[in-house]
């Protein structure tokens, strides 16, 4: 009972840190530099720069 | 006891409809250019190239040296967060049906070789590899090998990954004649890395995800806790091995039902005798007859 509760504890945590890791990355407006970079052809990826 | 056959039909389908999906921009198939649009900014699970044309989401180990290399952020919250997210509640399930990559790895699997390779020497140890690939290449080059203005390259995906190549370097140069015009020694490298891997899949199964994949290096770290697991039921286990035998990644399912290695493929499931094997979302630790198995 004491491993099921711990577990469900562990997975609660994990998705509350997850959610507010994401927030705080949204509010420190990183989705932007994702974008920038992900909207681009990624010449490095492409094996050119 | 008859022996059972597993079948990948099932997830092979899945993993093609969710590789079609996350790559709908077909357009770019046509005309060489990458979808540009507002998803861009959401990453998708796996490994998928943002710049193959027809990628509609990012590469999340793409993004993430993007930001650490960048000038602005040296610790990236959104994608740690988006890696416990996906973690928590899919782990490895990720790599074994929602990669592109994953899916090229499978089907290149089933080309007939004079001999494959199970497992051999050694085959434990290079498994840490991906992890040192991780620190190394995603991590700390891009954050400390940086230009005058602070800026460092996503060295993972320009000196190892061969997703990039297949997925956004083939058809990219094939229809954009300016970038033909400018291949040098770096793409000469890229390749020979992908015709590596190329004939390891031949032979051996996954060799990207067993050995180099630093997302399923990230991945594999969730599988004990995600919410996706597979349980085992010790009352009906007859320790035939058949599970062991049917896995691709060489692991021994009863000895760790939910380990790092386990990309979630189902094989294991579908040749138990017994089936004492069962997977699904669950909340409590997923085990029917061994509760502390997992601790």
């Amino acid at each position: 009972m004491k491993s099921r509760l711990n577990d469900w504890y562990t997975r609660f945590l994990l998705v509350a840190l997850g959610m507010g890791l994401v927030l705080g990355g949204l509010m420190r407006n990183e989705a932007a530099t994702v974008f920038t970079k992900a909207s681009r052809i990624c010449l490095e990826c492409i094996g050119i720069g | 006891m008859a022996k059972k056959r597993y079948s990948d039909k099932r997830r092979h389908l899945g993993q093609g409809a969710w590789t079609a999906l996350t790559n709908a921009h077909f357009a770019g198939f046509v005309s060489g250019q990458i979808y540009t649009g507002p998803l861009k900014k959401a990453c998708v699970p796996g490994l998928n190239c943002y710049s193959c044309p027809g990628a509609l989401g990012a590469c999340p180990i793409g993004a993430l040296q993007a930001v650490i290399g960048s000038a602005e952020y040296k610790v990236s919250l959104y994608l740690m967060g988006f890696f416990v997210l996906v973690g928590t509640f899919l782990a490895r399930f990720v790599c074994g049906w929602l990669c592109p990559f994953g899916l090229i790895q499978d089907l290149l699997h089933k080309i007939p070789f004079v001999k494959k390779i199970h497992t051999f020497p050694g085959d434990k140890w290079l498994r840490y590899l991906k992890y040192i690939i991780l620190a190394v290449f995603v991590i700390i080059l891009p954050l400390t090998l940086v230009n005058v203005i602070g800026s460092g390259n996503p060295y993972f995906c320009k000196l190892i990954c061969p997703a990039g190549m297949i997925e956004g370097g083939w058809p990219l140069v094939a229809l954009n004649p300016e970038l033909r015009a400018t291949l040098g020694h770096l793409f000469i490298w890229k390749n020979v890395v992908l015709a590596l891997m190329v004939v390891a899949s031949i032979i051996l199964y996954r060799p990207f995800c067993k050995y180099l994949c630093p997302l399923g290096a990230i991945y594999g770290l969730f599988n004990k806790v995600s919410f996706y697991r597979y349980q085992l039921d010790d009352n009906r286990c007859i320790s035939c091995g058949q599970c062991r035998k049917a896995c691709g990644m060489a692991i021994d399912p009863v000895a760790d039902i939910n380990s790092p290695e386990c990309i979630r493929c189902g094989r294991c499931k579908q040749v138990c005798p017994t089936e004492a094997l069962s997977a699904g979302m669950k909340v409590g630790n997923g085990e029917k007859s061994n509760p502390d198995a997992l601790a």
